[in-house]
């Protein structure tokens, strides 16, 4: 494959195209096939043929307002239907090229105009199983530009210009820690893409990988060349089968293709992929959890250093990196790293993928440039809370993040201001709770998730987090006292400061920042044996003053 | 050093062709475990004492180290499932739109706990931890179809008509 035949294919994609007056677009991500995406898909493509139009219908990943789902996108007009059911196709196909049905249209400006799309560029927009629509869009380009035209060392100079760090939630400089893998010595090297999404509350991996896979595979190639492997892991978690299928019809495309296995794009770079399925554990996530699970053992983690960059997957220097971060990583190469690091705050460059879910009107997946505030996500895009109750928290970093308070909404989204709040950035889960939501009762639930999640190799988080649910279920019940408060406060700061890996260091996290911005709710618990959102049944009496 | 004959095959049930199929694909190295195990669970539903047996003996894999990662991993089911599986999600967002309340009125209506099959084997109630829907919460799985904004009512009514079936 060279950069000419790119644009081959490309051009005879344009050209069948052209064929047809309209596209149509419709959306067969997890959530719209859930309304049953896909009888609609065939629906339209029927009423088509029927009507005679010039119109294609064509499937595609997310288009991210899960909430209105199913969507339905015309182009060229460029409109976007909403809550579309198959008794209203023909009107649908009536409309085109005329003016939009006014009852079906969905138009939230203000929830499409604040984002900017790079890791979403194609997500809904191209039929996510058809390589030839992604190089139709530049896929693939970076890949061979890296390869003909870049050394590995060009490459990674691009990556750490771009400033882009890790987006699985650590934040650490992607740039750097390729450079590590590069230097590190060892006949072989491995690269390996985190798609363990175990943060509940948190789908964007799975979008991307469903919406757009072959940018991921193009991310990992570009990243063995730069780091020296070849070959390469993607670890999908098992409750994502859509994801798998979508991956693995994707490899096969990109072998067929010659874009993966031997001599790519006429050079002497060989690179291949394998899927392996993760099995429902939070802590592989983690990254030498990850790796012993492809080992295929129990996934717990390890000391570090060595780090994976040095010793990883049986032994050898492997670079891990997550779905987004790799995602973003031929855009940097077609357009540059200066380009990407104009985009977003100083410490954070280019944009975040958030999961926005909860109590919020226009709940879906959305891309905004790093440095927004986070009233503008929550009250601009995501349209507020809904049935006119009142905001009271937005959750991040899931069980390892914080909940801030509506005072905290002037926040700005970076790394860095996040960590300062009490809370992370994470993998990208945002969840809204509005006063109907007991922040107690909130960090009850994200430590019962780490207590059984923890994989009980170190005992500050096997036994600590199993304290710390207890002492908050007393407090939930009633029956605890401010002494059992001042306990588990303590008991926070053992499990940070002495946990092996990160789990167990951030699992206190939505605690301590409850605490923070929330405390007068646990006094009211324990003192007043009242929950104030009314969703704690408390048992135990007021006690009488004598 | 000499090459061990694998195991024969537990039984004459197709499906353990499958399993080895699997174990072959991947050269019998160590490493295949979890990936054979993922085959035992989709062939079977299940993995029982038997499956992990062979498993183990054909990669050379300690019993104790098999038997480890069948328990340390959520996804694998030592149990047989029951004929219909109602997972509710209890993921973050589900959590905030009420999915508590859709567990306790389907443990009431089954007269199960999560995690376990109605002794008549009809149906197993399970939960999961986000199935990355969220968009959609409260979400519910009937055998493994994904539906969005679940009520109650609608719950029990499947739930009913499965009990009847």
């Amino acid at each position: 494959m060279t950069i000419d035949e790119l644009d081959q294919i490309a051009k005879s994609v344009q050209i069948e195209i052209g064929k047809f007056d309209h596209e149509i677009n419709v959306c067969m991500g997890t959530g719209c096939l859930s309304q049953h995406s896909d009888g609609l898909r065939d629906a339209l493509a029927k009423a088509v043929a029927a009507s005679g139009r010039k119109a294609m219908v064509r499937r595609t990943g997310c288009m991210g307002l899960c909430a209105a789902g199913p969507l339905v996108f015309i182009d060229p007009e460029g409109i976007l239907y909403q809550h579309v059911k198959p008794n209203n196709v023909d009107t649908v196909i009536d409309h085109l090229g005329k003016e939009p049905v006014p009852e079906l249209q969905c138009n939230l400006r203000e929830h499409f105009d604040q984002q900017v799309h790079i890791v979403l560029e194609n997500s809904g927009r191209i039929d996510p199983e058809n390589i030839d629509d992604y190089i139709a869009r530049d896929g693939y380009r970076a890949l061979l530009i890296a390869l003909n035209d870049m050394t590995p060392t060009g490459v990674i100079r691009q990556i750490t210009e771009s400033g882009l760090r890790g987006r699985g939630g650590g934040g650490y400089p992607t740039g750097l820690k390729w450079s590590t893998v590069a230097k590190a010595v060892g006949d072989m090297k491995y690269v390996i893409c985190n798609g363990d999404e175990g943060d509940p509350g948190a789908f964007m991996d799975r979008s991307v990988l469903e919406s757009d896979p072959h940018r991921v595979l193009e991310g990992m190639a570009i990243a063995a060349y730069a780091v020296g492997a070849s070959k390469g892991y993607i670890y999908v978690r098992a409750e994502y089968p859509l994801a798998v299928s979508r991956l693995t019809t994707c490899l096969r495309e990109a072998r067929r293709r010659g874009i993966l296995g031997s001599s790519i794009g006429n050079t002497a770079f060989s690179f291949d992929v394998e899927i392996r399925l993760g099995a429902g554990a939070f802590v592989c996530g983690e990254e030498t959890a990850l790796i012993a699970s492809i080992e295929g053992k129990r996934g717990t983690p390890k000391p570090r250093p060595p780090y994976p960059a040095v010793s990883g997957l049986w032994g050898k220097p492997t670079l891990i990196n997550n779905v987004e971060t790799y995602a973003n990583i031929a855009p940097i190469i077609r357009k540059g790293g200066r380009w990407f690091a104009s985009i977003g705050s100083e410490r954070s460059k280019g944009t975040k993928v958030f999961a926005l879910t909860g109590k919020i009107k226009n709940a879906g997946l959305v891309e905004v440039p790093m440095g927004i505030k986070l009233r503008e996500i929550v009250e601009g895009i995501g349209g507020g809370v809904p049935d006119g109750r009142t905001f009271k928290a937005v959750q991040t970093g899931g069980p390892s993040g914080g909940c801030l308070p509506a005072e905290m909404l002037g926040l700005g989204v970076s790394y860095d201001a996040l960590m300062a709040a009490g809370s992370i950035m994470g993998s990208g889960g945002m969840i809204v709770m509005d006063d109907t939501s007991c922040m107690v009762n909130v960090a009850r639930f994200f430590v019962e998730f780490c207590m059984t999640e923890s994989c009980g190799k170190c005992i500050p988080c096997r036994a600590g987090t199993a304290q710390m649910y207890t002492l908050l279920t007393k407090i939930c019940d009633g029956s605890a006292t401010m002494d059992d408060l001042a306990l588990l406060e303590d008991l926070c700061g053992t499990v940070k400061e002495a946990s092996l890996c990160g789990l167990g260091q951030t699992a206190p996290n939505p605690v301590l920042s409850t605490l923070k911005y929330f405390r007068q709710e646990y006094i009211e618990h324990i003192v007043n044996k009242r929950c104030p959102a009314g969703v704690c049944t408390i048992h135990a009496p007021v006690e009488v003053l004598a | 050093m000499p090459a061990l004959t694998p195991p024969p095959l537990p039984s004459e049930d197709k499906r353990w062709k499958i399993v080895n199929g699997t174990m072959r694909k991947n050269g019998f190295a160590r490493h295949a475990l979890i990936e054979t195990l993922h085959t035992v669970q989709s062939s079977f539903g299940y993995l029982d004492d038997d499956a992990i047996r062979f498993v183990a003996e054909s990669l050379r894999i300690p019993l104790s180290q098999a038997y480890g990662v069948a328990t340390f991993y959520h996804y694998f089911s030592l149990k047989p499932p029951g004929e219909h599986t109602m997972t509710i999600c209890t993921g973050t967002a589900c959590y905030i739109k009420g999915t508590d309340k859709l567990v306790m009125a389907a443990e009431k209506r089954v007269g199960v706990t999560q995690g376990n099959t109605t002794s008549d084997g009809k149906i197993s109630l399970m939960t999961a931890r986000c199935v990355g829907a969220c968009g959609r919460a409260p979400v519910v799985l009937t055998d493994g179809e994904l539906h969005g904004q679940m009520s109650s009512e609608e719950m029990l009514a499947q739930l009913e008509r499965w009990a009847v079936e």
